[in-house]
């Protein structure tokens, strides 16, 4: 995707869960949240991390290919939609397929949701519901040029490895700029995988 | 101020044409979010009405949707200069108080304790309430009878308590809650400037090059200001963070000082040796705005850093490291918030931190300066216009002959009339106690949570013969009262309130009251024209009270005389003093280099660090702190009834540093010489080993407040809470921790189900766990 689309800052984000919040009120799934948010290191730190879906583009989408029903809609902007309500049987397959964890399943409406990056509002030139309010701007919405003319020297990376897959997004992550050449391994922005160094 | 650097690029997104919005959507607004013209409803004929969050004192714009039928059902978030579309899950959720199932429509009351609250007439709650001032001021004398107010009322109804209780009620006996918020920057403000309030705008963070939060832990108290934090640290300033906890904004700070609660004069009188021993205070600026700094030196050289590391509990080197970047920074900025206010010596503290800005001349400067962050919406605003006991509309002093003579002739009244200044609010409930004070009037305030020492307030508040309490939901203060007044939710109304940065920001009204519920403003001038002093509290609405207001304070340092509604529509927001209608307001004090003294100068201040009140021994060698949550508010009297913020936080913790022996979730007790209660434990490397820390949004029996200390600042009257002597011990059963005391009528929201599972153990605690995955 790439045009304007969302930027997840871990370094910024402070557990605050306003993007769960906000998400909760945005209209295209009203009163439940897609919004992920973890406490990565609890226990010896407040650091937290807020994941949204990252709109797979290479492979497109695993969770759209691996529907059996079609459920799954990726729209010409790179846009993976939630769940056709009218399709969707409610089988998994597409929470199984996700690298990041993203899709829910409603296991009594047998029915998938997941963030569809607001589609109602981004549709009309609107951020999504997360990245309006998010206090800190660990989520922003926007193009990379208007991301690094505000944050001065910002990098970030929208390949991931997950062992020997690599997945490129939509959504892009904020990371350290040294390590802005390689890709940024399994969701997190760590070093090393099963003692592997993935910078390698 | 910037603009959202989203739309600043002069990017206009072309609203498409609302026929293409697919079907069930909301429609379009501009690039910003805000349309033009404000009152605007969109093809769903939903109406977006302009105001501010009801919470804390960054006042974030916002708009409240409402429907067709004229009730608020959500939020949308607005481009306000503050927040610039900002906000926190607080300001998210707010609009959900609105309606909700919980709010009071009727008037309750009850003869004696010995009864049930029950629904009646507002006629009967209205005279009995009269009947009882009557009784006790009759029997007792005037001041037999007391009124509390709340700093998360509009200006205009603050200003109406401190009348209310001068001239309706004529007794001296007038408070506020404010007083457990930020009266000790205010104190310290007074005495270094003759202003209380904050020095500069928030955009200046985004200026400075230095940037030091003493006790303030913006990320959950203030989180939309952390935006601001961020945008300095992008530019390149130094962070540095004074906290016992490593807080969410501490654990990306350059510098974070973890110092032991109740050492912060200590610390910051050493970081003010070290800059004078490395030369590097700024003696043109001193020589020329201040006085007081050969005393305030002579005294600091008694700091080595040794001696705070010592008493601070921290390396020597921080204390270096502290002085060299926030003196060194061209431009160096100083917020502090209650971390260091709510101490016997909160005065002082504060004293310190404007010496270390003072001496490095890093004021009155774009990007220069000090502040204090206000906890509640109004902090600032509600304690402007006489609701504190001390204090007459626009600051006057009610010790002054002058300022009395002229706010007499303002309220049409004799001087001799005018009762004498009363005392703080917890100094309120020992009188209580003492029976000294027998009938008390509280609005929109819930001290049963929010005053220290429970067990105190809980006795004082029973001897009271009256009680009777405004509130929109049954506190656990009101459900004490002998009568409850129902009244509006700051939605219902219009008015105004001052943000953090002396600010003035405008409410607006979204919808109608349920019927039976009044305004706060109907109610005391109704109780007033039944006392007999209907003259002198004809107000029809807020806008009468404010024009009053406005008369009232000019000509004063709090000058709101050129502020008007229609202004503050147009701005967006007006800093005080405005003197005139085409004045623009003051964002940045002390430009020119003068004070509001007489003198102009800053009068710098000795301070010597006492020890706090609670001391230290072998069966209480450990600190107890408390704090705040970000999904909580205050007493939690309005957030714990809302579904999100309630699965969000929904019950306090102990938190505790893992040499301690717990494992998380584990039941352990905090004992103080107040009594001790059972939490399950946060264990977090995050926490000074020595210390405890236990956030106080609820009641009884998981109150943090049942176990602080009632001590309070011999200045500012704020109670210690920050600090008291505590042990910890393992409880022996996980059932000895009470079940979470959940608010009746919170609406709990169907979480969907989510087949990928990591669940942390059911133990942990909530606020800190794993959120969304359960
Ligand atoms: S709103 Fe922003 S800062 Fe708060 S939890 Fe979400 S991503 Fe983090
Ligand atoms: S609580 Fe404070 S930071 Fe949160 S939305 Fe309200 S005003 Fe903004």
């Amino acid at each position: 995707m790439m045009g304007r689309t969302m930027f997840i800052d871990p370094g910024r984000c402070i557990g605050c869960q306003a993007c769960v919040s906000a998400c909760r009120e945005c209209d295209s799934h009203r009163g439940k949240s897609m919004i992920h948010l973890d406490y990565t290191d609890e226990g010896s730190s407040v650091a937290s991390l807020p994941t949204v879906c990252m709109h797979c583009e290479d492979p497109v989408a695993p969770c759209a290919e691996v529907c059996p029903a079609d459920a799954i809609l990726v729209t010409a902007d790179g846009v993976v939609q939630q769940a056709d309500t009218t399709r969707c049987i409610g089988c998994a397959n597409c929470v199984n397929a996700c690298p990041f964890g993203v899709p829910k399943i409603d296991l009594q409406a047998k029915l998938q949701m997941k963030c569809n990056l607001c589609y109602d509002r981004t549709a009309y030139g609107l951020a999504p519901m997360c990245a309006t309010v998010c206090p800190t701007g660990a989520l922003y919405y926007g193009t990379v040029e208007e991301l690094q003319a505000e944050r001065p020297g910002v990098q970030v990376a929208d390949t991931f490895v997950f062992g020997e897959s690599e997945v490129r997004t939509g959504v892009a992550m904020v990371v350290p700029a040294e390590r802005v050449q390689w890709p940024v391994p399994g969701g997190l922005p760590v070093v090393e995988i099963n003692g592997k160094d993935v910078r390698r | 101020m910037t603009a959202d650097p989203r739309a600043a690029d002069g990017r206009t997104i072309v609203p498409l044409d609302p026929s293409l919005a697919p079907p069930g959507t909301r429609g379009f607004r501009d690039a910003g979010g805000i349309p033009a013209d404000q009152w605007h409803a969109d093809q769903n004929g939903e109406t977006l009405v302009p105001t501010h969050c009801c919470f804390c004192g960054v006042q974030c714009g916002m708009y409240l949707r409402v429907d067709r039928g004229g009730k608020v059902f959500g939020v949308e978030p607005r481009n306000h200069d503050i927040n610039r579309m900002r906000l926190c899950p607080k300001g998210i959720n707010a609009y959900q108080q609105v309606n909700h199932p919980d709010r009071l429509t009727a008037p309750l009351m009850r003869r004696s304790r010995d009864e049930e609250l029950r629904e009646v007439s507002w006629e009967e709650a209205l005279e009995f309430t009269v009947s009882e001032i009557r009784r006790i001021q009759q029997e007792h004398g005037r001041d037999a009878f007391g009124v509390l107010g709340g700093a998360s009322l509009f200006s205009e109804k603050t200003y109406l308590v401190g009348k209310f209780a001068r001239v309706a009620l004529k007794t001296r006996h007038v408070d506020y809650n404010g007083r457990l918020c930020m009266v000790s920057a205010a104190g310290a403000n007074k005495l270094a400037f003759n202003i209380d309030r904050a020095g500069n705008p928030f955009s200046d963070i985004l200026l400075t090059d230095c940037l030091l939060l003493a006790g303030a832990n913006v990320g959950e108290c203030f989180p939309v200001l952390t935006q601001y934090v961020w945008g300095a640290r992008d530019r390149g300033a130094t962070l540095i963070v004074v906290d016992p906890r490593e807080t969410a904004v501490a654990r990306t700070a350059d510098i974070h000082v973890a110092l032991k609660s109740g050492t912060d004069s200590a610390f910051f009188n050493a970081v003010l040796n070290v800059i004078i021993e490395e030369g590097l205070t700024d003696e043109a600026y001193l020589a020329a705005h201040a006085t007081g700094w050969e005393e305030v030196k002579a005294n600091v050289a008694q700091y080595p850093p040794s001696r705070a590391a010592e008493i601070c509990g921290i390396p020597a080197e921080q204390v270096v490291q502290v002085a060299r970047a926030f003196a060194r920074a061209p431009k160096a900025m100083a917020f502090h918030a209650r971390g260091i206010e709510h101490h016997t010596q909160g005065v002082e503290n504060c004293l310190t931190v404007i010496n270390l800005c003072t001496a490095t001349g890093h004021i009155g400067k774009p990007g220069a300066g000090y502040g204090t962050l206000t906890g509640q919406g109004n902090g600032q605003g509600g304690r402007e216009h006489g609701q504190k006991a001390d204090l007459l509309p626009g600051g006057r002093s009610i010790l002054n002959e002058e300022h009395r003579r002229q706010i007499c002739e303002i309220w049409g009244i004799e001087e001799s009339e005018l009762p004498a200044a009363g005392t703080s609010m917890m100094e309120m409930v020992w009188q209580m106690q003492r029976q000294e004070i027998r009938g008390l009037i509280g609005i929109c305030n819930n001290p049963f949570v929010s005053l220290p020492n429970y067990a105190v307030v809980k006795e004082g508040y029973d001897t009271t013969e009256f009680h009777a309490q405004f509130d929109f939901f049954l506190s656990e203060t009101a459900a004490n009262a002998h009568v409850v007044f129902p009244v509006t939710i700051w939605a219902e109304d219009e008015g105004v309130m001052a943000n953090a940065e002396a600010r003035v920001v405008k409410h607006n009204k979204a919808q109608e009251p349920p019927s039976g519920v009044r305004t706060d403003t109907w109610v005391m001038c109704e109780i007033a024209r039944r006392l007999g002093e209907g003259d002198k509290f004809a107000f029809g609405s807020s806008r009468e009270v404010f024009d009053e207001l406005r008369r009232a304070s000019a000509g004063t340092i709090i000058d709101y005389s050129g502020i008007t509604y229609e202004r503050l529509e147009e701005t967006g927001g007006i800093s005080w003093p405005c003197p005139s209608t085409d004045h623009p307001g003051t964002p940045r004090l002390f430009e020119d280099g003068t004070t509001y003294h007489a003198d102009g100068k800053i009068h710098m201040q000795v301070v010597e660090w006492h020890p706090p009140a609670d001391p230290y021994d072998a069966e209480h060698p450990m600190t107890l702190t408390t704090g705040r949550t970000v999904a909580h508010f205050l007493s939690g009297n309005q957030t714990r009834r809302l579904g999100a913020l309630v699965e969000q936080t929904p019950r306090p913790w102990a938190e505790v540093h893992p040499s301690h022996g717990f494992h998380n979730g584990e039941p352990v007790r905090v004992v103080t010489r107040r009594g001790s209660e059972v939490f399950p434990a946060l264990v977090t490397e995050a926490i000074r080993p020595d210390t405890v820390f236990i956030p106080y949004h609820w009641p009884v029996p998981t109150a943090a407040n049942a176990l602080t200390i009632d001590a309070l600042d011999p200045r500012s009257k704020i109670p210690e809470y920050k600090v008291c002597a505590c042990r910890i011990e393992h409880a022996e059963a996980i059932d000895e921790v009470p079940a979470p005391p959940v608010a009746p009528g919170h609406v709990a929201y169907p979480e969907t189900q989510v087949s990928r599972t990591d669940p942390l153990p059911p133990t942990a605690p909530q606020g800190r766990g794993t959120s969304e995955r359960s």
